[in-house]
């Protein structure tokens, strides 16, 4: 099963090297996210960065469902859902090297938009251990569950409207986790947070398994 | 994309390709419409109770110390919002059978459930706002169960966006029946975080129920259970007959779409056979 997951992340990572839609696209879309931020809440220093943590989350949600559409998306031209099927690999490996694929993508997202907070908010960075562990759980949470949600609607006409509509109100446990750890890593009190990032972690697990043990049965029975 | 056998299936009438028209699959599986004598006595006993629950709720019962009139609306309320679980677990429930069995009886009842199961969030929601306008002050606040439910008002609405596609019906049913399986323990997972979230940050500021509600209003309460859940038990046997009749007026379009490629492809006397009168 690894070495399975190991192909397909290797394929969906070198596809979007390739085609450079998340670097030329999706990135640039997610800073401007914070800018209209910015805008909407008319740019006071202070609020902004009260705000920040909730608001890096919204951003982060935000450029993930774009990723999980161009991660499913992948698997849509082409017949390759009927090679893989044909492959002989593991369905859950499908599953873990997509999600793993996803998880890079967004943790090179996360990486950029935090630069994005602490020059555009003002943010002071504090607490580095817990930001860091609370956005990997978060990060494995997310693509985890996105993996899952993006093959539940991966090849509908329909699938760029539904998507988020399945999968934000799944994923709102995810964002109130992530960004209560970040609040209390960043206002310096970082025991108030470790509790959430156990929440991520089990979060992650959870949706882990349950994709490893649903794909099959989804790219079976469509 | 669906193989041979994952289309035919196993259990039913028309697993081994008869007409959908033969006498066993008219007369004893498929109702040929949505009553039946036990749901006419269901429905009647349904109305009855609600008119008990109109005199318990509205005239019976004495109006609450703390919260006069308005307590009378969780009469409704309350059962709604415990007959909205139950329909999510039953949707839960029959996906997990669907994707064990793979019989369209069990799709059909998570899809009815699912359904029935909006109405009452909408019904739970809709009470529990006109309640808190003159209890709290206001028609909605960030409460832990009220942020839940209207979670899990999403969860519920994006799955029947998901039924409702114009797919290839076992494909459907496939991603219906994940989607479906998911259902209780998101709900169950996004009750715990918010719950969670609101109790770490503020103090309960809200006036919670009276716990010990007796006499007439514990009658009151009672009655409404029973009303709301006669009403639930009606719609959902209605509406799962109706989720049966929609397949097999699908199975019937395939069925005549079949023969008449047979009958085009030259096969005159084997679309005779097979085509439904």
């Amino acid at each position: 099963m690894w070495r399975d997951a190991a192909l397909v992340a290797g394929r969906d990572l070198r596809v979007e090297l390739r085609s450079r839609v998340t670097t030329n696209q999706v990135a640039p879309f997610s800073v401007l996210v914070l800018i209209l931020f910015a805008f909407a809440l008319d740019p006071d220093r202070q609020l902004l960065e009260r705000l920040a943590s909730g608001l890096y989350w919204t951003a982060v949600l935000f450029a993930a469902l774009l990723a999980i559409s161009r991660s499913a998306a992948i698997d849509e031209t082409d017949g390759v859902r009927d090679a893989l099927r044909l492959s002989g690999i593991d369905p859950a490996g499908v599953f873990v090297g997509k999600a793993a694929a996803v998880a890079v993508v967004l943790l090179g997202l996360e990486v950029l938009l935090g630069v994005g907070v602490v020059v555009l908010y003002g943010v002071d960075l504090a607490g580095a251990g817990l930001v860091v562990l609370a956005a990997l759980a978060a990060t494995v949470a997310v693509a985890a569950t996105g993996t899952l949600y993006g093959a539940l609607v991966s090849g509908l006409r329909v699938r760029e409207t539904l998507l988020p509509l399945l999968l934000l109100p799944v994923l709102a446990p995810v964002l109130i986790g992530a960004t209560r750890a970040f609040e209390a890593a960043l206002a310096g009190v970082p025991t108030d947070g470790w509790p959430w990032c156990g929440l991520l972690a089990g979060l992650a697990v959870l949706y882990a398994v349950a994709g490893a043990l649903a794909y099959g049965t989804l790219l079976e029975g469509s | 994309m669906t193989s041979p056998t994952s289309t035919t299936v196993t259990g039913t009438p028309y697993g081994d390709g008869r007409a959908p028209d033969t006498p066993r699959a008219a007369g004893r599986v498929a109702p040929g419409n949505t009553g039946s004598r036990a749901s006419r006595v269901l429905g009647i006993l349904a109305l009855g109770s609600i008119v008990l629950l109109v005199l318990y709720g509205l005239v019976w019962s004495p109006p609450d110390a703390e919260m006069a009139d308005s307590v009378r609306l969780m009469y409704i309320h309350v059962p709604a919002a415990s007959f909205l679980y139950a329909g999510c677990f039953i949707t839960t429930v029959a996906s997990a059978m669907w994707l064990r069995r793979r019989t369209p009886g069990w799709d059909a009842l998570a899809g009815a459930s699912a359904e029935i199961s909006l109405l009452f969030a909408a019904i739970t929601l809709g009470t529990g706002s006109l309640w808190g306008r003159p209890t709290w002050g206001t028609y909605w606040t960030w409460d832990a169960r009220l942020t839940s439910t209207a979670l899990l008002t999403a969860l519920l609405v994006g799955y029947l966006a998901l039924r409702r596609l114009d797919v290839d019906p076992t494909a459907r049913s496939t991603r219906a029946a994940v989607l479906g399986l998911l259902l209780v323990p998101n709900v169950i997972i996004v009750n715990r975080s918010v719950e969670w979230w609101r109790s770490l940050h503020q103090r309960s500021t809200l006036v919670k129920l009276d716990p010990t509600i007796e006499g007439q209003m514990l009658v009151a309460l009672m009655v409404g259970f029973l009303a709301v859940g006669l009403v639930f038990t009606w719609l959902l046997v209605h509406r799962f007959r109706v989720a049966w009749l929609e397949y097999q007026s699908e199975r019937l379009d395939l069925d005549l779409a079949l023969a008449e490629r047979r009958a085009e492809a030259g096969h005159a006397g084997e679309a005779r056979e097979s085509t439904p009168a």
